[in-house]
């Protein structure tokens, strides 16, 4: 449990930087769509996408653990893929915008939208394993 | 400058996001479960987060009156919960639950080069423009 609280604590820095340096929100969802649909615009947020792979890359390289499986068929992930875009498209954000950014700020929006996504996620995981998923 | 200070913030995120195990969807579907073998370290990630972004936002931008090397701080000042937010929680809920996969880690993840990554990462953009479609039907508020 101690690696996801360091874990947590390095994502909280990457989000406060970009505020501090760039006064940009780390909301990865939002950052996505705005350097697909205006690259030119947007190459801060592109860098920003480089840059968590780049980190995925080094903790891959430093820990020598095998990277994660990704186990689910493609008829879950798929629609689940679907469902994640159009949400966080509609909602305005995601677990980084509105959970680690938008709670830090006390938005409102961001706090309703949390436990809006974190509850139905828990529904859906209970319905989905019960009915024999996963 | 700036370009090089957002590659850096991504990279630590990047980093903290799979340090965590955040970047495996296992633990983020092990936290939703909490009927089987519980798995709390989320929970960790968010509070770990969060004790550093609360003060940040809280403590240290308002005493700033500009970013370091941008003009203004581009906050979001939308503040009513309207149809929008509830219903694109409750979709980003559901697809999450089903995947224990958010935009952060699919980004992320697209490094350790995973065909179903790769796969989820394009139908997701899909579904964002999908999105900026649906929009268009729902009441709009200020």
């Amino acid at each position: 449990m101690l690696n996801a609280f360091i874990g947590g604590i390095c994502i909280g820095l990457g989000a406060m930087l970009l505020m501090l340096v760039n006064g940009r929100i780390a909301g990865v969802s939002g950052l996505l769509y705005r350097s697909f649909n205006d690259p030119r615009r947007h190459y801060w947020a592109l860098l920003f996408l480089a840059g968590l792979c780049l980190g995925a890359v080094i903790h891959l390289g430093i820990s020598g653990q095998p990277a994660p499986i990704f186990a689910q068929s493609l008829s879950t992930l798929l629609p689940a893929a679907f469902l994640v875009g159009v949400g966080t498209r509609i909602g305005n954000g995601c677990t980084s915008g509105h959970g680690i950014c938008g709670i830090g700020r006390l938005s409102q929006r961001s706090i309703v939208a949390t436990i809006l996504f974190v509850g139905t996620a828990f529904v859906t995981v209970f319905v989905h394993s019960g009915l024999g998923g996963l | 400058m700036n370009l090089f200070s957002a590659l850096i913030a991504g990279t630590l995120f990047g980093f903290g996001l799979a340090f965590s195990g955040m970047t495996d969807p296992a633990n983020v579907i092990g936290f939703l479960n909490p009927g089987g073998e519980w798995n709390p370290s989320l929970a960790f990630v968010m509070l770990g987060g969060l004790a550093v972004t609360m003060p940040a936002f809280q403590l240290l931008i308002p005493k700033m009156e500009k970013p370091l090397l941008a003009d203004v701080f581009a906050e979001p000042s939308k503040a009513t919960i309207d149809l929008k937010l509830v219903l694109g929680a409750c979709l980003f809920g559901i697809g999450w639950g089903l995947s224990g996969l958010c935009p952060g880690p699919v980004v992320a993840g697209i490094a350790y080069l995973d065909r179903d990554v790769v796969l989820f990462a394009l139908v997701m953009l899909l579904g964002m423009y999908s999105g900026t479609w649906i929009i268009r039907f729902l009441p709009v508020s200020e």
